[in-house]
């Protein structure tokens, strides 16, 4: 009841307050040259005041109305509008806008919150097929890091595998060929000259049997003995290696100490001969004993090394 | 003014609850709100123009609402739902902006 009421009350209200909003436009115009029109015979008043009075109503009703209804067809009503009347129909329009408002708060909690929840299904599994896509590749792309990185580690390790293998053997080599000094067990021998001096002979007999009993490394006064060694007879003493050399000669050798001694005390052998011919030898066997001299091998002039791979 | 109110009141409300919209909502929410925009603007552009009644209010309001789901729900079943949502999101704003056009012209007379 009230609502038709309302209703009733703010139609009229409305349409009245609009209609001349709406007519003005085409009125305008006419009231205006009316009011030029008044105007002139403003100053001939007194020739037509029968004329002008009905112009002036005309002008002054439409202008009433219009000039409250002018701004407030537009600013003014919104204005009405915004005045609570506390009718039902506003009640329901405040109750649809809530919920309005509510969702479109909700709405954009949620699109903001989540960008994933707001999407379509299909978009959905677009967005999933690339993911999925993308991280194939990526795993692709750690199978091919993988596998190079592995490359390299085992690289590295036959590399360092080379390196140790050829330190190894330059440990070796160094020893056997006299660059490096050496120790371990052996034999001290010292030989002596007799009334007669020891002829280079009885040392390169003596050399040959420290070498036919597995010595690794010799030395003897101070001097490497290595495979270019040689013993020469020179005047009244021994030369090694274009050195001279005298007695007391101080061997050192370094191998198995039980073999070389025996080996020399071979009857017939080294250090019997040295004997036989007037000089003195004793042989000590040490668990440890120091090669300290080294000589540095020189630069073979002719020999050249096989490539290991020419072969096969 | 009461809508004024209730707008702010339901924003506000959405904003401090944060409620989890139902999974089967989620994509009619979107339109739904659109839809009810059109309604809105609609209204104030009738209310403007004085030819403003509640009963079409309410009604066009959840018959814009109703109508804009079941079209995007008819989209999802036929497998052209995203299209369809766009299409009824183009049609609704051409609405409102059509509607927001003559609010303007009643406001700024221009």
């Amino acid at each position: 009841m009230s609502k038709e009421k309302n209703g009733a009350g703010a139609k009229p209200d409305k349409s009245g307050t609009n209609k001349p909003a709406r007519v003005e436009p085409v009125e305008t115009p006419e009231t205006e040259q009316a009011k030029t029109e008044q105007a002139e015979p403003d100053r001939v008043e007194p020739d037509q005041p029968a004329d002008d009075a009905p112009v002036t109503d005309a002008d002054t009703e439409p202008a009433e109305a219009s000039a409250p209804a002018e701004p407030p067809s537009g600013w003014r009503r919104v204005v009405q509008l915004l005045r609570p009347h506390g009718t039902r129909s506003e009640l329901l329009t405040g109750l649809l806008c809530l919920a309005l408002g509510f969702a479109l708060a909700v709405q954009v909690g949620q699109s903001t919150g989540d960008q994933l929840s707001s999407l379509r299904q299909d978009e959905l599994v677009r967005l999933l097929d690339e993911v999925t896509q993308r991280a194939d590749q990526l795993d692709a792309e750690v199978g091919d890091l993988e596998a190079i990185r592995d490359d390299l580690q085992s690289e590295d390790g036959r590399d360092q595998a080379a390196r140790d293998l050829a330190e190894q053997r330059a440990e070796q080599e160094g020893i056997l060929s006299g660059r490096l000094p050496a120790q371990g067990p052996g034999v001290e021998i010292r030989v002596t000259d007799g009334a007669k001096p020891l002829e280079a002979q009885a040392l390169f007999n003596l050399l040959e049997e420290l070498r036919n009993a597995g010595a690794e490394a010799i030395q003897v006064n101070g001097k490497r003995l290595v495979t270019t060694s040689y013993f020469v007879d020179s005047g009244g003493g021994v030369v090694l290696d274009g050195a001279a050399i005298a007695s007391p000669y101080e061997w050192t050798a370094i191998g198995d100490p039980d073999t070389i001694d025996r080996a020399l005390e071979i009857p017939g052998g080294a250090l019997p001969r040295i004997r036989e011919e007037g000089g003195e030898a004793t042989t000590t066997r040490s668990e440890q004993v120091d090669v300290d001299a080294v000589r540095i091998p020189g630069q073979p002039e002719h020999a050249e090394p096989v490539d290991p791979d020419a072969g096969k | 003014m009461i809508a004024i109110v209730g707008l702010v009141i339901g924003v506000v409300a959405g904003l401090v609850l944060q409620p989890t919209v139902p999974l089967i909502l989620q994509p009619y929410l979107p339109i739904a709100v659109v839809a009810a925009l059109d309604a809105l603007f609609g209204g104030l552009r009738a209310m403007l123009d004085g030819l403003f009644d509640d009963k079409v209010f309410l009604v066009s309001f959840l018959s814009n609402v109703v109508v804009a789901a079941f079209i995007v729900f008819l989209g999802d079943q036929l497998g052209v739902g995203s299209q369809l949502s766009t299409a009824v999101v183009v049609v609704l704003g051409i609405r409102i902006f059509s509607n927001a056009a003559s609010i303007r012209r009643h406001i700024f007379k221009a």
